[in-house]
Formats: C-alpha cells, structure tokens, sequence
C-alpha cells in the first residue's frame, strides 16, 4: 500500500458538492460536519466568555471598564448562553461526535457505524435543537443560568421553553450517537478484534455511550416537566403551586453529573492514546484504564447530590453523597498513575498532540484534587457556588476535555485531510492557550477561597486584582485560538501531503491510507495483537 | 507542623469569624498539603520522565512493562485510605455545622429579590443589616419570598440555601467582633451580585440596646418611618432618591407633585393616589421608558399604616 489508495480515491474526494455533503452516511463526513459546527458554537461561546471577563476586569464603580454590559440582565444572559452553548453545543458532543464519528469504526476496521443513517439523523437533530436555542437569543433571550434552576426559570418571564425544547432536541441527538456507538461496538468489529483489544479511545466511548443512553432521557424528562410547569403550572416544582423548587435539582443533577463524564471520559481515551503514541510505549495498566473508565460512569450515576449540599437536603443524604464520591475518585486517581507510568522508560517525543497531553495531565491533575476538596462537606459548603467552583470546572472542562479535544484533533489532523500543518506555529498556539489559561483560572481558585460568590456581574473591590489578573489571561487564550486556527486552515490549504503513518502509531487507522478511502480500507484488516504493541 | 501553618496561611481564606471556620481552615489546610503532594508526584513525576526519557533517536527501543500489579494495588489503595480520612474528617465537621445548639438566639432571614430581610424576636425588622452578639449561639431560620437565595458568610464558612416554601437553617457562634459580608450565593437574577449586607458582631450590651432602639421605631415621624420601610422592602434596591438618576425603575426624587408621562404618552400628575396606586398595582400606569411586570405588587404585603408611611416619605422627598 502506498500513501493513497489504489484509484487515489478517498473519503474527501469520492463525491463533490454541498449536497453530497449533506446527504451523506460516511461516518467520516458526518464527523467533520460536526467538526465545522462545533467550532463555530465554540468560537461564538468564546467570544461571550470575553465579554463576561471584560465585565469583570473592574468593579462597576470605575467608569468605562467594568461596564462593558451595561447591566445585570445583560450579563446573566451572556453569561447563560456561554453556559449553555459550551457544555450543550461544544463540550458534551465534541469528542464523542467529531473525532468518535471518524475514528470508531475505523478503530474497529469497520466500514462505517452500524446506523449511518441514524448517524446522520443526529447530525440533523443536534443542528436543529441549537439552531432553536441560538433563535431565543434573537426573540426573548434567557438568563437562568444553564441550570434552569426552578423557580426562577418559571418565573423569569423569558424564553425558556424554547430553549429547554432545544437542549431536549440535541440531547435526543446524543442519544442516538451513543446507541449508534454501542451497537458499533458490539457487532462490527473486525476478524481477530477482541474487546481487550480495542484502543482505549474505543473503550472511553463505549463507556461515555451507555451513559448518554442511560441518562439523557433523564434529562429530556426534567425539561419536559419544566416546560409543562411553565406553561401549564401543572405545580411540580414550583412552590407558589405546592410544588417543591428542591426536585427539580435532583432531577437536573441526576443527569447532569453523569454528564461531566459524558465530557471527561472520551479526553481521558485519547489522552491514552496520545501518551501510547509518543511515547512508543505500550499503555501501562490497560484492563485496568479500560474497565475504570466503565467504573466511573456506573458510580456516576450515584453522586448526584454533591452538587446539592447546601441546598436543604438532608444532612444524612449529604454524607452519603460525600462518600460516594470520594469512591470515583479512585479510578481517576488510577487513571492518572497510569499515564505517568507509561512515560516511565519511554521514547518520548514532543509534537504538539503530546503537548496537549502534556497539558491535560498538569491540568487535570489541579482540577482532580479541587474536585476532592469540593467533595468533602464542609470545604464544599464554603467553596459551593463560588469561584472556586468556576475554576475547578474549567480546569476540568477546559483543561481537561478541550485539551484532549485539541490534542486528539492536531493527532488525527494529517489523517482527516491528508495533510500535516506547521508544527511550530502549532506549539506555539499551545504555549499561549497553555500559559493563557492558567493565568485566567488558577487566580480563581482564590478568588472563590476569599468568598467571590459566582454568577457575579459585580463585586466588591477587595476581589479586583485577582480579577484584572484573570482578564488578561483569557486574552492570552484568544491569541493561542487565533493561532491554532490559523495553523488548521494554513494546514488544511497548503499543508504538505501526510505520509500513512506520520507518528508510528499501531493502531488501525493508521494502517490505511490518508485521508481514508470511502470504505475506511481497501482490505478488511484483520488484528492479531492488541493496539500499543511497541516492542 | 510548620508546613501546616504555612499552607494555611497561604490559603487565602478570608478572616476566621467562627470556631467552625478554624476547624474548616485546619482541614483544608491538610488537603492543601495533600494536594501539592498529589500534585507534585503526577506532574513532577512526568515532567521527569519527558525529561529523562526523552526522544534520542528515530529508533529507540523501549521497555515493554504492561502492568504491575502491586504497583496498581498501591496506587488504588494509598488513595482511597486518603480520600476517606478526609471524607471522614470532613463528616465530623459538617456534623458539628448541622447540629443545631438548643437555646440559641433565633432571628428570622427573609430572602427576596434582591435584599434579605431580618427579623428578631420582638418584632423589630432590619434590611441586609444583620446584628448579633459575640459568643452566642446563633440560629438562622431561613426562607424566602419568591426565588431561590442563598446566604454565605464567607468569615464564619457558612452558607444554606433560601427556599420558598420552607424553611432552611443554619447557625453560627461569633467569635470576633466586627463586620462582616453576607452575599446571596445562588443565582436570584438582575441584582445577584448587589445583594449584599453585613453581619455584625457586638457586645451583648450593644446588641440589647440596638434591639430596644429598633423596637421604638414605632414612634417615629410618618416620613421617617416610610424611609425605614422603603429600605426594608428593598423599594431603594430600584429606586433612586437623592438624586434624578434611574436605576431599574424611575427615581422618585421631586416626582410628587408632578406631572408624569406614561408609556402611551398621557401625562398624570403624581398626586397620593397615584403614588398609592403604584404600589399596590405597579403595571396599572407605566412611565414612560420602563419595562411592564418589572416591579412586583405590594399589596397584601403592607398594611394602611405602612402605605401611609411610604405615601409621606416621598412625598418629603420633594420637600412638600
Ligand atoms: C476559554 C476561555 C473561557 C473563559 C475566559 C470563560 C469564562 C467564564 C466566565 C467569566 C464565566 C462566569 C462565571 C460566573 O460568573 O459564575 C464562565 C462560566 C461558565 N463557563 Fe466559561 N469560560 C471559558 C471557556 C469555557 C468552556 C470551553 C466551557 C466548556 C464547558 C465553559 C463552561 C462554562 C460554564 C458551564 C459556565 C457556567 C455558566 C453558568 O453559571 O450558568 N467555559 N466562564
Ligand atoms: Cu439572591
């Protein structure tokens, strides 16, 4: 085999036009059209968080700075939709549907997804439910937060409706991702491709596919009863109608912390890859990786109450949940231990894939143990809803997931498009976002220890330093997007032709052409080892 | 030693106003030392081993270690013991924190958009000002009027939530005099962030004298009373009184006696009646320039004598 195919034929250049793009079922298509899409809500969540830090660079005594919005209402809907749109529109479906979509069957040495036409069916639903979202922002534009904690989102006279209908929509779109991937999974791997065989990227998705089967219903569910609640007053969570506002943060919660693993697990199967690669080491620790990552996401289903501390639960119910969740700290800590001792005797190179892996275990390694300490009762009960909240999230959401995301993307780059990019400008997009984020999210952590209490479009002045110090650091961030972004389209446009194999990985995907011919390869492979057998 | 008091010092928690608070502080004290340790071991560990094992040559060979099983054992293990020691430790705090002292001093904390509301025993009520004597036990009993709050005391490491329809609460022992911050720490919507009070901590003779002076409010001049009340129905969160400036609704500086312009353009003169009429039912007649359904009604929340008040206060407003 050669670099391309025999007829020069690939995924990219089998059919040509708009149209072919948007009535395909090639998994790999569909991926990149998820790709397309995501980054634009990103780059529209992004430019929101800077307009939230340029608030905040000053208290709104100071004339001119520190009045970027104007007011308060302006603020929590900005504030909102940089919420909803990162967790709904970016984070929860980003790895699972760009790089998941392109790379699954691949993995497997499967020709496609076992529905594509379902696949492409969730493209559809994820586009219209953010469409719907993005639309409240032009008719009566929201600002609940994106909890929707009752009774304030019953009684906020927004849109709400609309925005929960699309946040049900896209969550339908989730669902069918993960029962397209289980059943992927299950049915179309390739001769000699045994379950402890399977990368462990695969083995992430497959775990972070059942909890979108399992919990996003729940979620669905509690949208709907507050839908109903608002237009009908059916009178279940609002107390004005005896209802109980309480409940409807059980519900939330009981879908939404398994949705922090829908975001973390499918980063912590690429970061394994990433270290495997680099390395050229075999993964230390794979069954144990592997059956963690289904660990955490059963376990996950039973901390949901840490999140409701102080919220009138019960203090028994407070203390079961601590514990819990103490116990999923486990498999992460092992997770973490894994890596590491994976690099241990290795052959280790620094391309930027690997800087971000890099990045990911110093990231996550801070938002782990602030994750313990908000574990623990009555650090939490201080800690709970305050900035130190917002930079525990970050470190995990961002420095955790959109780390993986950026890294597993720069990996599989040269195979999606047959190109590789500029290796410096890459790293130094890395150094910026890196350094960048550290310096808008670390000065939160005491900002929250100090008492900032979160959601604030204002504070008093004893917060200001910390806060200009935060500022700055997310325009670092933006300089490190621009960059990057500038290195995918240079890449994309002019980049040199991508050899099969450019990293000497030994997984499938790199065993057939780049980009992939339509049918992912020319011949059915057929495995015989397992995927990092670096001798 | 040493390093616990450093860690703790550098913790950057605001001061200790409680007993509870040390205890929080010694224990995240700890896990702050855990952590760096946590920390040190995963990112030094790697950044030692990119340095020394560090790509050489396009062809190195490397160890094939799949796994090790006591290794594995350990690092599950060492853990968990942590993590439940300080799941532990943390339970016997939060015990402390949930256990309400028998006897305690009582007061009343109404939450709503965006003030809290206080009131005592006798009936005396205070706005965002909460006064309570050093070394008491304290208990909060909280709830709130329309949405969810909650109330954070970041000196005494306490915070509870305000939910309508029931009560919630917590309670606390001062153990410094001074002042302190209260902000609501759940998100309640445009003025979140501006509601703020204070907590003040007195001398048992301060605080028995300040709770006497409160009660005889009740003799007060009209106006002055009505100045109280407007502060204490927050009426001043969203209007402006010393001056023309408009905050979430029109000032109410020299209004009376006026002639307003309403949003279909008619004019009205701002007479009692009108002024009454704004208070009870808000979206009867909106001026100019203001959004509908913004103020919420008053009615059935005051009574005559207190409409009598608030009607004289700004009424002085314009020096009539
Ligand atoms: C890249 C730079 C980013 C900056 C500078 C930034 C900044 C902010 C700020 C200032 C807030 C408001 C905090 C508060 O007042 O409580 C916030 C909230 C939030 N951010 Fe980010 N953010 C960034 C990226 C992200 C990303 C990638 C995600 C993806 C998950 C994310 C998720 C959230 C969420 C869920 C909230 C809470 C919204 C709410 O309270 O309703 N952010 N962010
Ligand atoms: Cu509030």
């Amino acid at each position: 085999m050669g670099n391309t195919s025999a007829h020069g034929e690939n995924y990219l250049n089998h059919e040509k036009g708009l149209w072919s793009w948007l009535t395909t079922v090639d998994h790999k298509r569909i991926g990149l059209m998820y790709m397309i899409t995501v980054m634009t809500f990103f780059f529209i969540g992004g430019i929101m968080a800077l307009l939230l830090r340029l608030e905040l660079f000053a208290p709104n005594t100071v004339q001119g700075v520190g009045q970027v919005l104007k007011n308060g209402d302006i603020y929590n809907q900005v504030l909102t939709y940089h919420g909803a749109i990162m967790v709904f529109m970016v984070i929860v479906p980003g790895i699972p549907a760009i790089l998941g979509n392109f790379f699954l069957p691949i993995h497997l040495g499967a020709k496609d997804v076992a529905f594509p036409k379902i696949n492409l069916l969730s493209w559809y639903c994820f586009m219209a439910g953010a469409a719907l979202a993005i639309a409240t922002f032009f008719t009566h534009k929201i600002d609940t937060g994106w909890t929707f904690y009752t009774p304030y989102s019953i009684r906020t006279g927004t849109a709400t409706v609309l925005m929960v209908l699309g946040a049900f929509i896209m969550g339908m779109s989730s669902v069918l991702t993960g029962l397209n991937f289980i059943v992927t999974v299950h049915k179309l791997r390739a001769p000699g491709m045994t379950m402890h065989r399977m990368p462990l990227f695969v083995w992430a998705l497959y775990s972070t596919a059942i909890l979108q089967m399992l919990a996003t219903p729940v979620l669905a569910i509690t949208l709907l009863l507050l839908a109903a609640e608002k237009i009908f007053g059916v009178g279940i969570f609002d107390p004005a109608l005896g209802g109980d506002p309480v409940l409807f943060q059980h519900f939330f919660w009981f879908y939404s912390h398994p949705a922090v693993y829908i975001m973390i697990l499918p980063a912590m199967g690429i970061v394994s890859e990433l270290i495997s690669t680099f390395s050229r080491k075999v993964i230390f620790g794979y069954t144990a990786i592997a059956y963690s990552s289904l660990g955490i996401a059963a376990v996950s289903f039973f901390v949901w109450g840490h999140h409701m501390f102080v919220s009138g639960q019960s203090a028994t119910a407070g203390i079961i949940f601590s514990f819990i969740t103490m116990l999923v700290g486990v498999p992460t800590a092992i997770k973490m231990f894994n890596w590491v001792a994976t690099l241990y005797k290795g052959s280790i190179s620094f391309e930027s894939p690997m800087l971000y892996a890099l990045g990911f275990l110093f990231l996550f390694a801070i938002g782990g143990v602030t994750g313990i300490m908000l574990a623990v009762l009555p650090i939490d009960v201080h800690f709970h809803d305050t900035y130190f909240v917002v930079a525990h999230f970050h470190y995990v959401m961002v420095g955790g997931t959109l780390m993986a995301l950026m890294g597993g993307f720069y990996y599989w780059f040269p195979k999606m498009f047959g190109k590789m990019f500029n290796e410096s400008l890459a790293r130094l997009s890395f150094v910026f976002i890196f350094i960048g984020f550290n310096v808008t999210f670390f000065p939160q952590f005491v900002l929250g220890a100090m008492g900032m209490p979160r959601r604030y479009f204002d504070y008093i002045p004893a917060y200001e330093n910390l806060n200009k110090i935060s500022t700055v650091g997310s325009w670092l961030i933006l300089t490190g997007f621009l960059i990057g972004l500038y290195t995918i389209v240079q890449g994309i446009r002019k980049g040199e032709k991508a050899p099969m194999n450019p990293w000497g990985a030994k997984t499938l995907e790199w065993q057939t052409s780049s980009p992939p011919p339509h049918f992912n390869f020319d011949v059915e492979p057929v495995v015989t080892a397992g995927p990092y057998e670096y001798r | 030693m040493m390093w616990f008091n450093l860690a703790k010092a550098q913790s950057f928690m605001p001061t200790e106003g409680t007993e509870i608070a040390k205890q929080v502080d010694n224990l995240y004290g700890f896990l702050l030392i855990t952590s760096f340790i946590a920390c040190l071991l995963v990112i030094g560990g790697m950044i030692y081993f990119a340095y020394k094992y560090k790509r050489k040559s396009a062809n190195d060979k490397t160890a094939y270690i799949s796994h090790s099983t006591a290794l594995e054992f350990l690092w599950s293990f060492i853990p968990l013991v942590i993590f439940l020691g300080v799941f532990a430790w943390g339970w016997y705090i939060y015990h402390g924190m949930r256990t309400m002292p028998k006897d305690a001093l009582e007061i009343n904390v109404l939450g709503k958009q965006w003030a809290w509301e206080i009131e005592y025993k006798n009936g005396f009520k205070a706005v965002n000002e909460v006064v309570v004597p050093i070394n008491t036990d304290v208990k909060l009993l909280l709830t709130s009027q329309d949405v969810i709050h909650s109330f954070f005391v970041p000196s005494f490491r306490i915070k509870q939530d305000a939910v309508p329809g029931r009560y919630t609460a917590l309670w606390f022992k001062a153990t410094k005099l001074g002042e302190f911050h209260i902000f609501c720490a759940e998100y309640c919507g445009t003025s979140h962030s501006g509601m703020i009070g204070k907590l003040r901590v007195v001398t048992q003779d301060e605080f028995n004298k300040y709770l006497e002076e409160g009660q005889e409010e009740g003799q007060l001049p009209l106006a002055k009373r009505g100045e109280k009340l407007f502060a204490l129905k927050a009426c001043a969160s969203c209007h402006s009184v010393d001056n023309p400036a408009v905050k979430v609704g029109p000032s109410l500086f020299q209004v009376f006696g006026h002639e307003v312009v309403l949003e279909d353009g008619s004019k009205v003169a701002a007479d009692e009646n009108y002024i009454r009429e704004s208070i009870l039912q808000p979206n009867a007649k909106i001026v100019k320039g203001f959004p509908h359904g913004v103020m919420p009604t008053f009615q059935g929340q005051i009574n005559e004598n207190e409409l009598n008040a608030l009607v004289e206060y700004v009424k002085s407003l314009s020096g009539k």
